[in-house]
């Protein structure tokens, strides 16, 4: 589904990303971990077509597209969908209009009717209960003067009603309360499928507890440096970088060698 | 400045899709003013005596005053003596039944989304049509008269309503009020009468559309509305001209009146000819509006929608004579390329226990300039006057500019007013949040315009809300939202 070969980005002329290479298939969940500044999120808005970064080497192929030649909205409708870290406010425009709007937009793309309104509220009032969230957020301005918790819940509402095939999720944890942490993690887990890949930025293993990763991946300074399972972030929550920062310079003094010679 | 700014800023820009000519024969005069010109217009209308020579005392008293050059706006001086003060539809020479009217006319303003054969007319909203100099077509005339209503154009009114005019005009904007209004006093051509009689509540939305087609002319309308005791009105006024490389002057005078209880509410949706992208051509909108609240517990409400236009140049305004009367000044300003507008309102509060609103909503693109400007003034006898200001400002771009000039003069102690401020710019993220959700960069601008301009939009009617939001190509939200 996402093939990402050596792909290098600059953001404000400084190079973030230097060679990420990761590959996702249609099923599976893969955790991307890695500490403050690594990139991640860097990486997560280069793959939604944030303006503002350059590519500079490498490519990406979603679903037999070359990323780089669709346009964010295309990329959207193509069903890429990030769960921001820091979800925009919009005010006066509600946030069920907004959703309808995405959703007609995607639909179009996708060759099916326009939903109308009735048809929306109905399905959307389906969507709620995967977040338990109320009603009455419909109704209120996007995300303005929504607490940092609904604000993370009213992006997996999105991705609930947007259907997306490839979600990244940009810390959909960070500054959640234990319950609220459960239910958007069950909700996410729900929205699991076969033909739906989900890829988690994430600073703590405990969202893993109930969303159980295929693959674990640690960013560090613009690169995947280790890949593994489950128990890699488990590790990494007990250990820190440290000891995964030690065994990559290791490597990378063993590659400097090997070029020399 | 970086590329997606430049990208935001072509999305604003729009075509103006009301700038075709009605080829139609015109009874026009040479360009030119002196007092010839006055009496010519006046007799061409049958005027009465004191008509005429109230027009010629304001005539008078304009040679002796200088244009204005205060407003934060910049333009060529403007040759009075080029423009021609009088043109009209040969075959017309006022209002007709339907079907005098002359097809090509109808034609156009069907074209411009007004019908005007019976069979077609919107429910629910009468429409005078004023083309160039004169008024084509008032509808539901006589349905509207079965209730005492009375709803004719300017030159009508003075035949048939005389005494009425004469009581009321001039009354809250005086010939001598300012150098625009006075050349109006002087030359105003046509324009639409309002009597709305003792208890009656207006059944439909009355309204005037303004049409500028001529070459050269300048339009001078005038706009009487007096909602009597009681009574309850709501109008609207649209407006759209040619695209010319020249540019035309627009002076209108709209004057409001509310006596006891009575509440008159004033909607406009804007949209001359801008002028092009380099600021080739389009109208001066220079305006006086003004409202007086005369008598207790009255009410007068200004909404606004101006999107067209080189220069806007208006501040829609209330009186609030009667004790507990209220004003209220909703405002959306749109200046694109090189348009300029400098637009506000003055509430001056007289009687006891007044109170005033103000929303203006600031929008500025490509190089355009805007101004909000606006005066909220307490005389020592108003106890217990109140005042709420909000006015907000959107850049989108940034070569254009926003300004703010709010003035208080409060002379009681006890009065509040209150004055909130905000400038934004349109996000880049706000537009990548939409945009990752599948929604187009130009649907996103509109999304979050219209969302910026929402509490001055549910002021309108609805169909002029509608017709609000398509002009800043904008869908309307849905009914859920
Ligand atoms: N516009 C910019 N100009 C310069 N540097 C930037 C810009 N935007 C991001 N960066 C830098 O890029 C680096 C990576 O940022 P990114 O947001 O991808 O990190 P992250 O891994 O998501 O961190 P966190 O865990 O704190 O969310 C940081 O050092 C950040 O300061
Ligand atoms: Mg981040």
């Amino acid at each position: 589904m996402l093939e990402i070969r050596n792909l290098h980005a600059k953001v404000g002329g400084v190079e973030i990303l230097r060679g990420v290479d990761l590959t996702v298939r249609a099923g599976e969940v893969h955790a991307v971990m890695g500490p403050n500044g690594s990139g991640k999120s860097t990486l997560a808005h280069v793959l939604a077509g944030r303006p503002g970064y350059e590519v500079t080497a490498g490519e990406v192929i979603y679903e037999n597209h070359n990323l780089f030649d669709l346009a964010p909205e295309e990329r959207a409708q193509e069903g890429i969908f990030l769960a921001f870290q820091y979800p925009v406010e919009i005010p006066g425009v509600s946030n069920s209009y907004f959703l309808r709007a995405g959703l007609n937009a995607i639909r179009k793309e996708r060759g099916e009717p326009e939903i109308d309104a009735f048809e929306f509220l109905a399905l959307v009032r389906e969507k709620l209960k995967v977040v338990q969230m109320d009603e009455s957020f419909l109704n209120r301005s996007i995300n303005e003067g929504f607490s940092g918790g609904e604000k993370k819940r009213n992006e997996i509402l999105q991705m609930a009603v947007l259907e997306p095939k490839l979600a990244i999720l940009d810390e959909a944890d960070s500054g959640l309360d234990v319950d609220a942490l459960r239910i958007v993690a069950n909700g996410v887990n729900e929205l699991r499928r076969e033909d739906r890949a989900i890829v988690v930025v994430t600073h703590y293993q405990r969202i893993l507890n109930y969303l159980v990763p295929d693959f674990t991946h640690i960013l560090l300074n613009g690169r995947i440096v280790k890949s593994g399972d489950r128990e890699l972030a488990k590790q990494v929550e007990e250990h820190g970088y440290a000891w995964i920062e030690k065994e990559t310079a290791k490597t990378s003094q063993a590659e400097g060698r090997t070029l020399q010679a | 400045m970086s590329d997606s700014s430049h990208d935001i800023e072509s999305l604003a820009n729009r075509e103006y899709k009301w700038g075709f000519v009605t080829d139609i024969e015109q009874d026009t005069i040479p360009p030119g003013l002196n007092e010839d010109v006055i009496r010519h217009i006046s007799a061409k209308k049958g005027e009465p005596s004191w008509m005429l020579e109230w027009r010629l005392k304001a005539y008078r008293r304009w040679l002796e005053m200088t244009e204005p050059h205060w407003p934060h706006v910049h333009y060529d001086p403007i040759d009075y003596q080029s423009i021609v003060y009088y043109a009209a539809p040969k075959k017309q020479d006022g209002p007709a039944s339907l079907d005098e009217v002359d097809p090509e006319l109808l034609r156009t303003f069907e074209k411009l989304g007004i019908p005007l054969a019976e069979q077609k007319q919107l429910t629910g909203v009468a429409v005078d049509a004023v083309f160039d100099s004169v008024s084509v077509a008032t509808t539901f005339k006589e349905k509207l008269g079965e209730l005492g209503i009375i709803f004719c154009s300017m030159s009508e009114a003075l035949r048939d309503h005389s005494e009425l005019v004469k009581k009321y005009i001039g009354s809250v904007v005086p010939y001598s009020d300012n150098f625009f209004a006075t050349l109006n006093s002087a030359v105003f051509t046509d324009g639409s009468f309002v009597y709305v009689p003792k208890g009656v509540r207006c059944p439909m939305e009355l309204s005037t559309y303004f049409r500028i087609n001529a070459q050269k002319t300048g339009q001078f309308e005038r706009t009487l509305i007096v909602a009597d005791e009681g009574s309850h009105v709501s109008y609207l006024e649209g407006c759209t001209a040619p695209m010319r490389d020249e540019n035309q002057l627009h002076a209108a005078v709209v004057e409001l009146v509310a006596l006891e209880n009575a509440e008159i509410k004033y909607s406009t949706v804007q949209n001359w000819y801008p002028g092009d992208k380099d600021g080739r051509g389009g109208i001066f909108n220079f305006v006086t509006k003004r409202g007086r609240c005369a008598g207790r517990r009255s009410k007068i409400s200004w909404t606004q929608v101006e999107t067209g236009s080189a220069i806007t140049w208006k501040y829609p305004s209330v009186l609030l004579q009667g004790d507990d009367s209220i004003g209220e000044f909703y405002s959306v300003a749109v200046t694109n390329n090189r348009q300029q507008a400098d637009t506000g309102t003055k509430m001056i509060h007289i009687g006891k226990n007044t109170r005033s609103t103000i929303v203006s909503k600031g929008i500025s693109a490509g190089r355009g300039q805007n101004t909000y400007r606006g005066l909220v003034e307490v005389h020592p006898r108003a106890t217990d006057a109140r005042n709420y200001t909000q006015c907000d400002s959107l850049l989108i771009g940034d070569r254009c500019g926003a300004h703010t000039f709010p003035y208080i003069d409060a002379r009681n102690s006890e009065a509040v007013v209150e004055h909130e401020a905000c400038t934004s710019k349109i996000g880049e993220d706000q537009l990548f949040y939409c945009q990752q959700r599948g929604i187009s960069a130009e649907d996103a601008v509109s999304m979050i315009v219209n969302g910026f301009c929402k509490q001055v939009f549910r002021e309108l009617p609805m169909e002029f809300a509608v017709e609000a939001q398509k002009l800043l190509g904008v869908t309307l939200e849905g009914s859920v939202g």
